[in-house]
């Protein structure tokens, strides 16, 4: 399986649809500059920032749940330990933000190795509940680190001026930009490779997986990684986004509801569906917050996620390609 | 006697008592996850709902808590009845249980909190009764019949329960779920149907622990995320439906708990389930008492 998977990669990456995705990739992020070079309402960076947030958090959670079918609910853990990271690194000597970022990722994907190492070798629900119980763990630890404020939260100083120029607001939206593309591209590459199709190998049939020579546990393991890894650095920026961090609001479990209900919203076969996921709930959220309340859109997320799970298992992108299959017939 | 070893022995009891409460919340699972492989993640969310029951029978007709959370069971049993039919349709019969039923249950779990919060509101709910305050002492020994009802009752209903399994012919078709449903079906005996009642007795637990929660400390909507990690790891830990290994597990997390709790910060406690469940994983994933998975 491995030699004719990696030739069909070689062929994937030479492909016209690969050139066009990286071409549209690209002028994607010029596009958003130039649009950000007229804007000079800050309101835009503090939103925009938040769909590219979850954007990159459910493209992570899918390259482990979506790809490999190991559901992932701590995802909260790994991304407030990103932040938290961040915000012990900035008291100690204050290092630039991509350090912090890869501080930060450096940090949850070596978590995620170790619950990977230690749980993976069972069935996924015990990995998922082991994940579950690894957020409230980590709310513990942090709880009780004084350094970085204990319970009642630390504040962070956000510079004025961003390095590029602009304010600091617009320079953080730019690195959650490129960072959010550098996932959705990562995710590609993964889902068109060799072990993208060693995880969909385990996702379908673990065992005839591991009878045919896929490396189960390696290729799991390289996953956790990746996932949480991304997961700590789409915290990393956090505490400068907000000023002020305490554990309830970084481990405050609608992180981890909707870094799963977006890709399953969204689909969870494809590199495009937790994006489509993550634009639509946002949206979907941030409509509710100003019509209705902030505790009816937590409802809303969670109804949608039930609702879809139960009838439309394959995401919005399933529900496109039944009708697409209708429509040919 | 020497006051520190007065403070552990304290605990100690303390935890045991504790324990006893949380075998009641694992209970559920024991039976959901542990025999009938569902992974009811929103089993800790039914027991705050029934904490809620609870309150509400008892500051509106002054009943006792304990009997409310028994007259509550039947509507919770019913509850489980169409969850599991839910679950069945969408996901069992589809042979798609695995990541997507988890997600469904994480779902439910989080809807039925924020519905919680929508309809009872965040604050801090508590109930009364003549054994909330007094309690007993035998020697340096401090028993709060807070703690030590629902203990009591916790322990009649595994009982109940085990009697229930072993002793009947539906308790031991659920068993028999449990270990081969094939053969259960060459016996005439229809596995979904036994899983249907199974399911629903599980849900039926949570309405009883719920009025245990509330008696023990007051309770808010999102309590029951503390306790999620907690049983679960009691019932890997106990054997995956070992209702012995279940409640061993349960009496020791509740003491290592407690001490910990005395010795150093009450805030660390949360965080022993995961040190219970991660080792377990790792090197006995039988648990104490059960068979090797």
């Amino acid at each position: 399986m491995s030699r004719r998977s990696l030739d069909t990669a070689q062929a994937a990456s030479l492909s016209p649809g690969n050139r066009a995705f990286w071409g549209a990739a690209a002028l994607f992020i010029l596009a958003v500059w130039l649009a950000t070079r007229l804007v000079t309402n800050d309101y835009v960076f503090f939103a925009g920032y938040v769909v590219l947030q979850y954007i990159l958090l459910s493209t992570a959670w899918n390259i482990l749940g979506g790809y490999a079918g190991y559901v992932n609910f701590g995802t909260a853990a790994f991304f407030a330990l990103g932040a938290y990271v961040s915000v012990a690194l900035n008291k100690l000597w204050g290092p630039s933000l991509p350090v912090l970022i890869l501080a930060g990722g450096l940090v949850s994907g070596g978590i995620g190795l170790a619950m990977g190492y230690l749980t993976l070798k069972l069935r996924g629900v015990f990995f998922s509940i082991a994940t579950l119980a690894l957020a409230i763990v980590m709310q513990a630890v942090i709880t009780n680190w004084e350094y970085v404020g204990g319970a009642s939260g630390a504040y962070v100083l956000r510079p004025r001026q961003g390095p590029l120029g602009g304010s600091y607001v617009e320079y953080l939206f730019f690195v959650m930009l490129v960072m959010a593309c550098g996932a959705v591209a990562l995710a590609r590459s993964i889902e068109r490779s060799a072990i993208g199709y060693g995880l969909a190998a385990i996702r379908d049939d673990e065992l005839a997986a591991e009878a045919s020579g896929v490396p189960t546990l390696k290729l799991k393991l390289l996953a956790t990684v990746l996932s949480g890894g991304l997961m700590g650095m789409a915290g990393a920026p956090l505490p400068f986004y907000v000023t002020y961090l305490d554990p309830a609001s970084g481990f405050n479990l609608a992180y981890a509801v909707n870094a799963i209900a977006m890709p399953l919203i969204g689909g969870t076969g494809s590199w495009i569906g937790p994006v489509i996921g993550a634009v639509l709930l946002t949206a979907v959220q941030e409509t509710a917050m100003v019509t209705i309340s902030s505790a009816a859109n937590l409802l809303i997320v969670g109804l949608l996620l039930v609702a879809f799970v139960s009838l439309a298992p394959n995401g919005i992108l399933g529900l496109v390609r039944d009708l697409r299959a209708r429509g040919r017939r | 006697m020497d006051p520190f070893l007065e403070l552990l022995l304290n605990a100690v009891v303390a935890g045991v008592l504790l324990g006893g409460f949380y075998a009641a919340v694992a209970l559920g699972i024991a039976i959901g996850f542990g025999m009938l492989d569902i992974p009811n993640l929103a089993h800790p969310a039914f027991v705050v709902v029934g904490a809620f029951a609870t309150w509400q029978l008892n500051s509106n007709f002054g009943l006792d808590p304990v009997l409310a959370g028994v007259l509550a069971a039947p509507a919770f049993f019913l509850l489980g009845l169409g969850l599991y039919r839910l679950y069945y349709l969408c996901f069992e019969r589809r042979g798609e249980n695995a990541l997507q039923g988890l997600a469904f249950f994480f779902g439910i779990l989080f809807v039925t909190e924020v519905v919680l919060v929508l309809t009872a509101g965040a604050d801090y709910r508590s109930v009364s009764a003549p054994y909330i305050g007094p309690g007993w002492r035998l020697g340096a020994i401090d028993l709060p019949l807070r703690m030590l009802v629902p203990f009591g009752v916790s322990l009649a209903m595994i009982l109940v329960l085990d009697r229930f399994l072993s002793g009947t012919f539906t308790g031991r078709a659920i068993l028999a779920v449990s270990q081969d449903q094939l053969a259960l079906r060459l016996m005439g005996v229809s596995p979904t149907r036994i899983k249907l009642l199974a399911f629903g007795l599980a849900t039926g637990t949570a309405a009883v622990a719920g009025a245990l929660l509330i008696i023990i400390q007051p309770v808010e909507p999102s309590i029951g995320r503390e306790f999620i990690g907690r049983a679960f790891a009691v019932v890997v830990l106990g054997g995956m439906g070992s209702f012995a290994g279940m409640l061993l597990a349960a009496i020791m997390l509740g003491v290592t708990e407690s001490v910990v709790s005395t010795l150093y910060d009450p805030s660390w406690a949360p965080a022993i389930a995961l040190g219970f469940l991660l080792p377990t994983l790792a090197v006995r994933a039988g648990g104490l008492l059960g068979r090797r998975l």
